[in-house]
């Protein structure tokens, strides 16, 4: 039955379409309107980051197709994620934007998680970094001292355990860091809300807010930034932030207290979670049963789009000044980052339970 | 001083003007249909935003954020549906006027005081928003905790004869608020492995579940028209503005505090409402018409709302972090139009501040005078016979729900929140006290651990906590010794209304005792932080329906029948079976069917009547699928349809 009534309905569209826009003669694979599902509400960083996409996506895919953004919210991303799982249409008039929040889920296992990234193919991704500041109360007048954050209690404000703040909160212990998180922050707006009235010693943004909201801090005296999370650069190393020159990365960090680089199963994981949550921060899939043109018109357009100088600036402005992945190889990469292998998940488990007592 | 006023002429540029109209009859649309708000109509506006004159593009935004508080009184007020979670007190006083044949009377004084709220607050704003950034950093966690009690206190007032009913109707509240995360450790409580549990109930539904299908159902029952009372509608219109001319101190009270609590990130204008209705109750003499049709229930509420989501700016445009839902939308419709928010909002780009406030001005007395020319023709609805009218709204209230999450969740938690709404409204149990508690539960909670972890024992000596605090005290304890040393003196002259005891108060409170045993049992595994608040919860619950079970058996001889509640479920059950129907046979063919059957058989619509009104409840539900791309559910029959929509 399902089967007949599909049938039908794509009959009847077929016909109605040909019928409506027998004269539209441009010859392109990809549908005259794309559903983009966002999986966040209207006005938060994924929806404001959708929004800039879409009319720029529009201007060089080919057909110019209109780019109506459907806004899913609720479990914190996974049930719009799931939906679109369920009823995506495999003609291309359908794609998504994840954010970090959608993959961790799915590398943890949780359990609400209902779709499969293996049946997606992602023809777009967008970095970002981060940066980790403190109070200037707390002794530590430049990331040189950050040694000084060792020997006290240090109170971060975080959303949940395994939200964002989750590679931060690996590293932070790998340091040595004695840090206790505040849970139940409803963004990381909130938390760094709560650093300015004093109540977390120890903040993280990501690298648009950061710009937007702390450097201002940081000249008033107000923050002092100790680390950044850093790029990858193309030998996959991990080099400093092109945003923040002059803050030093985490790994840079660790060397100045250690005096070793940081290794081990503890730093793999926070290398994991690093690449799933900021290399590939904000990601659109198509769904893999779409069409090869249709695909092959998508990964044409992303890339003459980051490669027009008018989308670099605004993208500059609006994401950072990091450049967009495009390509069939992000699929591979994005595979390898949200791969956990069975060693490094019961690590993270034991290490959720030991340190805040919370079962995956 | 220049800045203010350069902004003034900026806002009355023709360009300006013309854009920030657009905003605000689209903010009036969206906030006339319930569920939608500023967030779908902010999804019809962003197309135009992006690359917009940021001066203009924010008159927009702001028209529109500004009025969607205004035009979400209608339905409050003529169909008993709280349009969005700004206007639920409203629904108290505002349902029963129409009920009177007063609905003229009630919207005008609606909307006059939703005007004088908005300026009022522009105009505490524009003064405070210099200045707030230190006030605004003196909130910590602690503080809001303290908000919370204080919102939680005005359920003593709310509770009407029995404060064990409302104790315990909050008391539920509170745990049905901790379904879903728990805040302090992450762990999910009460989710019954059903995944739509996970998120918590959405407000939206608890809202309409709680107010709107109960009295749907009980007019339903009588089945006459809404206003059961004649009245020459033409005096409303000009009664509702003296009513606001003679209670201008409370509108000036409530617009003041509105805009302060709004100004408090983390608190949200969702209790506002509740806290100036009682405020007003608290400082009237008389008190029994609260709740029957008290006009000043309705200029409260509606003078704090319009008021707080201009207080909510502050926080958005001085932290970039909104203070409510609609705030949100502005923030992120500000981003889009490149404007950053933080402390340079105030430092160079003031200019752009004050064109956000006069706009915000503008916007609410032009939103309101547009509403009062619209009350007439409107309230009309109010002396049709109710079973034509029953359709289209329950068309509406489902519509409403299903933009909550967009699953057939939302209908059953709806209908389940409805069976409760039925048995409190027919037993006379205080159902504010319920939505209170629901509301306030995240914030209490997550608050509550948060001062904890951050201040350890010494967070109730910080000043603010210590001044909040006697806040409370005085407002729990102040009124029942007033009315204690009047009694005294002997001048008496209001008799105490009889405590009436119902029938059903003895199954409530069953249902109630029996939820937090089961509760109880769920969360007693867990760890100490993820059960901490859901066990308060239900020691309250508990505690006080036992005090409701005891207070029956000791009045047995007093007891009165419940009116309507067996009727009652079973039109709650039909409902599930309708809501089932809508979502399994498509909601588009659902709302036909059923609207042209029940006129034609159930109110005897006749053949023109029954199918004018389907064939225009189909096109406007089709409309807004085309025009705000808002989703139905598809069901069997719906693709069918929509492919013939498609051709035309």
């Amino acid at each position: 039955m399902k089967k007949l009534t599909h049938w039908a309905v794509s009959a009847l569209t077929a016909f109605s379409v040909t019928a409506a826009t027998n004269v539209m003669a441009e010859d392109s694979p990809v549908p005259d309107t794309v559903n983009f599902t966002v999986p966040f509400g209207v006005g938060g960083g994924t929806d404001v980051w959708a929004r800039f996409m879409a009319p720029n996506l529009t201007s060089h895919i080919d057909g110019e197709p209109t780019i109506v953004i459907k806004n899913q919210p609720g479990g914190g991303s996974l049930t719009g994620t799931n939906l679109f799982y369920k009823r995506a249409k495999d003609d291309g008039s359908s794609i998504i934007g994840t954010s970090a929040s959608t993959l961790f889920p799915y590398m943890l296992g949780d359990k609400r998680v209902r779709f499969k990234l293996d049946d997606w193919t992602p023809i777009l991704a967008s970095p970002t970094g981060g940066v980790v500041y403190v109070q200037p109360d707390l002794g530590v007048e430049s990331s040189k001292d950050v040694g000084k954050l060792l020997d006290q209690q240090l109170k971060l404000a975080s959303q949940g355990p395994t939200r964002l703040e989750l590679p931060i909160l690996i590293a932070l212990d790998l340091l040595g860091a004695d840090v206790k998180p505040v849970f139940g922050m409803k963004s990381r707006g909130a938390g760094r809300l709560a650093f300015e009235r004093g109540e977390a010693t120890i903040d993280f943004q990501t690298s648009s807010a950061y710009i937007r909201n702390v450097k201002g801090l940081v000249e008033a005296n107000k923050a002092v930034p100790v680390f950044s999370v850093g790029v990858m650069n193309n030998e996959g190393n991990i080099v400093r932030d092109p945003a923040f020159p002059d803050i030093p990365t985490f790994e840079e960090a660790y060397y100045t207290v250690h005096g070793k680089q940081p290794s081990g199963m503890q730093y793999d994981v926070y290398r994991k979670f690093l690449a799933a949550g900021f290399a590939f921060q904000k990601v659109i899939f198509v769904p893999s049963d779409a069409p090869s043109d249709v695909l092959a018109a998508y990964n044409k357009g992303v890339r003459e789009m980051i490669k027009d100088p008018k989308f670099k600036a605004e993208a500059a402005v609006q994401i950072g000044p990091y450049q967009n992945a495009v390509g069939l190889d992000i699929a591979t990469y994005l595979s390898d980052a949200v791969t956990i292998s069975p060693e490094m998940y019961t690590w993270i488990a034991d290490w959720l339970k030991a340190e805040f007592n919370y079962k995956l | 001083m220049s800045v203010f006023f350069s902004a003034f002429d900026q806002v009355m540029s023709v360009m300006h003007l013309s854009y920030l109209m657009l905003g605000v009859v689209i903010g009036l649309v969206v906030g006339i249909i319930p569920g939608l708000g500023g967030i779908a109509g902010m999804s019809l506006l962003l197309p135009f935003i992006y690359g917009m004159d940021p001066s203009v593009g924010l008159g927009m935004l702001m028209g529109l954020v500004a009025v969607v508080p205004t035009g979400d009184t209608f339905t409050s007020v003529l169909m008993g549906i709280p349009g969005s979670s700004s206007s639920q007190a409203t629904v108290m006083d505002g349902f029963p006027l129409a009920k009177k044949g007063q609905a003229a009377r009630a919207l005008s004084a609606a909307f006059l005081s939703s005007m004088m709220g908005g300026v009022v607050g522009a105009i505490v704003l524009s003064v405070f928003i210099l200045v707030a950034r230190p006030v605004v950093l003196s909130f910590s966690s602690a503080e809001l905790f303290m908000l919370t009690l204080l919102g939680l206190s005005v359920v003593a007032s709310l509770s009407g004869g029995s404060i064990f009913k409302g104790l315990a109707a909050c008391g539920i509240g509170l745990l049905v608020g901790t379904i879903g995360g728990a805040p302090a450790t992450g762990d999910f409580r009460f989710t019954f492995d059903i995944d739509y549990l996970y998120d918590g109930i959405p407000l939206i539904v608890v809202g309409l579940g709680i107010f709107a299908l109960p009295e749907i159902v009980s007019l339903l029952i009588r089945n006459k028209a809404i206003a059961s009372e004649g009245n020459e509608l033409g005096q409303g219109l000009g009664q509702g503005i003296k009513d606001v001319f003679k209670n201008l101190p409370l509108v000036g009270r409530s617009s003041f505090f509105g805009s302060l609590v709004g100004a408090i990130p983390g608190l949200g204008g969702s209790v506002v409402d509740w806290m100036t209705y009682s405020f007003a109750m608290s400082m009237s003499k008389d008190k029994s018409q609260f709740g029957n049709g008290e006009i000043k229930g309705v200029i409260a509420p509606e003078s704090a709302n319009n008021a707080c989501s201009c207080g909510s700016m502050v926080p958005t445009i001085l932290f970039g972090v909104p203070g409510s839902g609609s705030a949100a939308v502005f923030l992120g419709g500000m981003l889009l139009l490149g404007i950053q928010p933080g402390v340079s909002m105030v430092t160079t780009h003031l200019d752009l501040t004050y064109t956000i406030i006069w706009s915000l001005a503008l916007a609410n007395i032009i939103g309101a005078l547009l509403c009062i020319f619209l009350t007439r023709p409107i309230s009309l609805l109010t002396y049709i016979k109710f079973s034509v009218l029953a359709p289209i709204i329950l068309t509406l209230i489902l519509f409403a729900a299903y933009q909550a999450t967009r699953s057939l969740g939302d209908f059953v938690a709806l209908g389940g929140i409805a069976l409760l709404g039925v048995m409190m409204k027919s037993a006379n149990w205080p159902r504010p006290a319920f939505l209170i508690g629901f509301v306030l539960s995240a914030g209490a909670e997550n608050y509550f651990f948060q001062s904890i972890q951050f201040y350890g024992d010494s967070w109730f000596s910080r000043p603010g906590v210590q001044i909040i605090g006697l806040l409370i005290v005085c407002g729990l304890f102040l009124p029942p010794l007033f009315k204690y040393l009047k009694k005294k003196k002997g001048d008496s002259n209001t008799p105490e209304p009889a405590v009436a005891h119902y029938s059903a108060d003895i199954w409530i409170a069953m249902v109630f005792l029996l939820t937090g045993v089961v509760f109880a049992y769920q969360i007693w595994d867990e760890q100490m932080l993820t059960q901490a608040f859901p066990m308060m919860a239900i020691g309250l619950v508990v505690f006080s329906a036992a005090f409701v079970i005891y207070d029956f058996m000791k009045n047995r001889g007093l007891i009165a029948s419940t009116t309507e509640v067996r009727q009652g479920l079973v039109y709650v059950a039909g409902f599930f079976v309708m809501s089932y129907l809508y979502f399994e046979i498509g909601f588009l063919v659902t709302t036909f069917v059923f609207t042209l059957l029940f006129i034609y058989f159930f109110a005897k619509g006749g053949v023109v009547k029954s199918l004018s009104i389907s064939v225009g409840l189909l096109t406007f539900l089709i409309v807004m699928g085309r025009v705000m791309s808002v989703d139905y559910p598809e069901g069997l029959l719906d693709p069918y349809v929509l492919s013939v929509v498609n051709l035309i």
